[in-house]
Order: structure tokens, then C-alpha cells, then sequence
């Protein structure tokens, strides 16, 4: 029982984190139409940042400006970087992203270090906020929890809500259209574009103090934001949403499974001492979102909720 | 000033248009699409108030000419609005120069309400234009029913009247109109007209592009007829009606 609540409460709090990043990824790729390899970079970045200010000022403070900061480089990368290499093609664009990613990674290392940098949940966030089953639970990720429920929030209403979220809502399918009716769809793309790296950002600074924050956190988190956004089906907020509870349930929960594959088919005969039978669950978890892409693109290829194929 | 005029010598069948400052105003306009040229200069006049037809058989560039005016196409040559250049101009500034676009597909939003699709019509909420949304639907009462319903599951017809709703909801000074009752039913498409005849009594200038004549010589105070990608015939409705040899060059299949 206990192993299920943990299991879920901590699935729910990384799935929140997986969606703050892969929420921008999707509005992105609904605008450019290819996948932004650079987007966990700005998750990085965002990481980063916060170590940084954090150093010379406060978390609080970090919380606010790294997200901004990673958005303003997302502009910047946007109106000097992707707009001009729009106009050779979507292969173009797949290869500048590709390439920033590597330049992303290139630029922390030298700033930084190639070493993890000891950047820590902030002390007025590192206590214990309740015991359950005997076990203490961390206030940082009741505040995590908190953190990506007013993003969601704050989200949906901006683009579900407001007449800007009308426009960006509306140039997402039908950019020319827009234009026509007289709202600057470049100036629209833009903002979106910072946006998604700002979003990506915030989780970078929510999530860096609580994996760990290294040159190699961009091309772990990566893969596993793309299966979201896959699995969810392209350019779908909601299926992202969906997705990404169910791999960060999904993979936590396997994480905590102590059975083997021989304790499952054991009545096979598979032997418990073989090399096959004593994999365990737990072991294979981070397996799991990649075999789900793999199944989803073979039973359905747009995706949970999405209505175009990869 | 000499320029109003188009220059008659090469196209004797090109009538000059009402003197005075012209709307818009198409000098040599050529297209491409890839290699293949598709516009060979094309010239017209709209003067302020005009409803011009644009008539043509399909391929020979009407459309084309349409796009290429809003930058949809690239525009080669000069294409004037209220005496700016506007060749190259970004799209939303084009707009707001009060250059209305109505496309041949129509892009309604779907998943939108009626309502909000006439709401992104307006280009700037501090400064909206002669009429809110409740007046448009006022107007239009077929789409005053359907004001909350998603645009996606609207009639052909319906699309269509929204899609002109929405662009005079920007105030646009002139509407270009391509197509608008392409694959819609008779009843459908006297519905339509009637709408576009409507607009044009607003005092809104007009360029329909319009294969079907009965729609295009009732709204219209001159007709311009294109073949292989260029205007081959202008002129005013009575004496378009004259000229079977126009028609049957130029429009009968």
C-alpha cells in the first residue's frame, strides 16, 4: 500500500515536470511543424541559471528570473536563428536545432564545469513536511507539485482564456489566415517560442536541485520529453498532459518493484538464477517510456491525442 | 497626371477605368510558381466604391492574381494600395492598411465558436472597427443561430459567410473575394451573393474573383476577364453582356 501511494504521489509530481516541458515542446512543434532537439538545452539552461542567481541572491528570486531569462534567449534564438533557417525547409530546421543542442551543451561546460555544480534545494523548502507509513516526505516536492499545478493553470487559461490564447490557438493551424486578418504571426511565434523554452526553464530550475544538475542533464531528460510529446500525439496539449502522468507514473512505479522477471514467469520455469529470469522490474523502468513509443507508433501513429502522423 | 489611365495601345479591349485616385492599383504584375510563369503582367485599377468581377476560365491566373496581391504568392512588379507599395509587405500590415483577404479555402478556425472567429476578425480590440460582433450577427441572422457552435461543423455556405463576416469585422477599406461560391448549391450561392451585394452597399470596395456570371454582372460595376495570365478584356457590365466574342473567346468551355 505505502509502496502504491509513494509510487503515485512521486509518478504525479515527475509527470508534472515531464508535461512543464513537454507542454512548450508541443506548442513549438505545432508552430515550426519539427521537433526542437534543443529543447531540453533550455531545461538545462534554466537549471543553471538558477544555481547561478541562486548564488548570489536567493531561490526565490531564481524561481522568477531563470524562466525569464531562458525565455528571452529562446526569443533571441527564434528571430536571428530559426526564422531565417525556416525558409530552407523543415530539414534545416531539424539540423539547427540538433546543432544548437550540441552548442547549448558546449557553452555549460565551459561556463560551468563538466562536473555536476552543488546546486540544492533552498533551505527554507528542505524539511520534512509530513511522515506517511513511517517514511519522511520532502516539503520541496509538495512545492514542485505546486509549482507545475499553477503552471498548468496558468497555462490553460492564457491560451484557452484570453484573446491572445484565441490568436495563438488559431495561427497554430492556419498561420497565412491569421496574418490576413491583420495580427503580427511572426511577433505571435516568437513569443510562443520563448514561452516553451521559458516553460522548459522553470522545470529546469524545479528539477535541477532535485535530480541533479550536470552537463548531462539535457540529453537524459531529451529523449523521454520527445516520447511525451509523441506518445501524447504531436502538437496535442491535453495528450501531452496525458502522456506524461502516465510515463512518470509508470516509470516510478516500476522503480519500486522489487519482483524479478522470474517472479512473474516463474510458472514458465524460467529459473530465478538465469540471466533473463533475475532482471527486475525496477531495472527495466527506464526502458518503459521508449518501448511505449515503440508500441504507439505502431498501434496508433498520431499519437493518443493528436490528429497528424509523425 | 497621365497614370490613372491604363495605356491602351496594346489591349484596345481594356476600357479605362472611372478617373481619379484608384484604390488599388496593379501595374505588370508577374508571378511564378517554381519554374513555371504563370502571371504575364497583369494591370488593374480599383477605384474607391468599385465592385470589380474577375472572370476567367480555371488556370488562367485569377487566383494567382488574388495571392500575388496579398503577398500569398510572390509578387513580381508593382501592386499599389492607397498609393503605398505593398509588394513584399509583411501580411498583417497589408491588413491593416485596411486590404481585406476572403481566400478560396475559406480557413475558418474549427475549433472555435462562431463568435470567437468573428472576435480574431478584429485587428486591434482598443480600436475595433464600425461593427461589434452583435451587430455583424444582426446582419447576418444565418449566422446568428449558429453564433456558439464550432466553426468546423458549419455548412460550405455558413463557412463562407463567416469567412467574409470575419474580415469585415477588421474594417477593411477593400475585400479581395476568391472563389466564394465554389462548391456551394444554387440556393446556397444566391445566399452568398446577396451577402457579397450587401457588403458592397457598406461602401466597401470589392475585388470578386468569380466564375459564375450570374453573380459576377449582378454586383459588379466593371468586369476585367483574364486569359493565359493576363487581362484580356475590362469593361462595364452592360457592354460585357454585348460582347459574345469576349465570351466565347475568353470564358465558354
Amino acid at each position: 500500500m505505502e509502496t502504491i501511494v509513494f509510487s503515485l504521489l512521486n509518478g504525479v509530481i515527475y509527470g508534472l515536470l515531464l508535461f512543464m516541458l513537454s507542454s512548450g515542446l508541443t506548442l513549438i512543434f505545432s508552430m515550426m511543424g519539427v521537433l526542437n532537439f534543443a529543447h531540453a538545452s533550455f531545461y538545462m539552461l534554466g537549471a543553471y541559471f538558477a544555481y547561478t542567481i541562486m548564488g548570489v541572491s536567493s531561490f526565490w528570486l531564481a524561481l522568477f528570473i531563470a524562466p525569464v531569462l531562458v525565455g528571452v534567449i529562446g526569443m533571441g534564438v527564434e528571430k536571428w536563428g530559426l526564422r531565417r533557417v525556416h525558409a530552407n525547409g523543415h530539414v534545416a530546421e531539424l539540423l539547427f536545432t540538433f546543432g544548437l543542442a550540441y552548442l547549448i551543451d558546449e557553452i555549460v561546460k565551459i561556463i560551468w564545469g563538466r562536473t555536476s555544480v552543488n546546486y540544492q534545494v533552498p533551505d527554507s523548502l528542505n524539511f520534512t513536511l509530513f511522515t506517511l507509513y513511517g517514511a519522511d516526505y520532502p516539503a520541496y516536492r509538495i512545492f514542485m507539485f505546486f509549482v507545475a499545478v499553477a503552471m498548468l493553470i496558468f497555462l490553460w487559461y492564457m491560451l484557452k482564456k484570453t484573446r491572445i490564447g484565441l490568436i495563438i490557438q488559431a495561427a497554430l493551424t492556419h498561420p497565412h489566415m491569421v496574418g490576413h486578418l491583420g495580427h503580427n504571426v511572426p511577433l505571435v511565434f516568437m513569443g510562443v517560442f520563448g514561452a516553451g523554452c521559458a516553460l522548459a526553464g522553470l522545470a529546469g530550475v524545479i528539477g535541477g536541485n532535485y535530480f541533479i544538475t550536470d552537463p548531462a542533464m539535457a540529453v537524459q531528460m531529451g529523449p523521454i520529453v520527445f516520447v511525451v510529446v509523441v506518445v501524447g500525439g504531436l502538437g496535442s496539449l491535453e495528450g501531452a498532459f496525458i502522456a506524461a502522468m502516465l510515463i512518470g507514473i509508470l516509470q516510478t512505479s516500476a522503480v519500486s518493484i522489487n519482483a524479478s522477471l522470474a517472479d512473474i514467469f516463474g510458472f514458465l520455469g524460467l529459473s530465478p538464477a538465469s540471466e533473463v529470469g533475475e532482471i527486475t522490474i525496477s531495472s527495466m523502468a527506464p526502458m518503459l517510456p521508449f518501448l511505449l513509443l515503440v508500441l504507439i507508433l505502431i498501434v496508433k501513429p498520431t499519437g493518443l491525442m493528436g490528429d497528424r502522423e509523425v | 497626371m497621365s497614370d490613372f489611365h491604363v495605356d491602351t495601345a496594346h489591349t484596345p479591349d481594356i476600357a479605362p477605368p472611372p478617373s481619379g485616385e484608384p484604390m488599388l492599383k496593379v501595374s505588370d504584375l508577374h508571378a511564378y510558381y517554381g519554374k513555371s510563369h504563370v502571371l504575364h503582367g497583369v494591370n488593374m485599377e480599383i477605384m474607391p466604391g468599385e465592385v470589380i468581377a474577375l472572370l476567367g476560365r480555371n488556370g488562367v491566373g485569377r487566383s494567382t492574381t488574388a495571392k500575388a496581391i496579398m503577398g500569398e504568392v510572390t509578387p513580381v512588379g508593382s501592386v499599389k494600395f492607397k498609393g503605398q507599395e505593398i509588394g513584399g509587405m509583411p501580411n498583417h500590415k497589408i491588413a491593416r492598411l485596411g486590404l481585406g483577404y476572403v481566400p478560396e479555402s475559406r480557413d475558418i478556425f474549427p475549433t472555435m465558436t462562431v463568435r470567437q472567429n468573428l472576435m480574431l476578425g478584429v485587428k486591434d480590440l482598443r480600436n475595433p472597427g464600425k461593427y461589434d460582433v452583435d451587430q455583424m450577427l444582426d446582419m447576418f441572422p444565418n449566422l446568428r443561430s449558429r453564433a456558439d457552435n464550432m466553426a468546423g461543423v458549419l455548412s460550405g455556405g455558413e463557412k463562407q459567410m463567416l469567412t467574409m463576416c470575419r474580415t469585415l469585422m477588421g474594417d477593411p477599406e477593400l475585400i479581395i473575394i476568391d472563389e466564394p461560391t465554389e462548391g456551394l448549391a444554387p440556393k446556397i450561392v444566391q445566399q452568398v451573393g446577396d451577402m457579397i451585394a450587401e457588403i458592397a452597399k457598406s461602401g466597401v470596395s470589392i475585388l470578386l474573383v468569380e466564375q459564375k456570371l450570374s453573380i459576377a454582372l449582378r454586383i459588379a460595376n466593371r468586369v476585367y476577364v483574364m486569359g493565359h495570365g493576363e487581362i484580356v478584356y475590362g469593361g462595364t457590365p452592360a457592354d460585357f453582356k454585348t460582347r459574345d466574342d469576349v465570351r466565347k473567346e475568353w470564358l465558354e468551355v
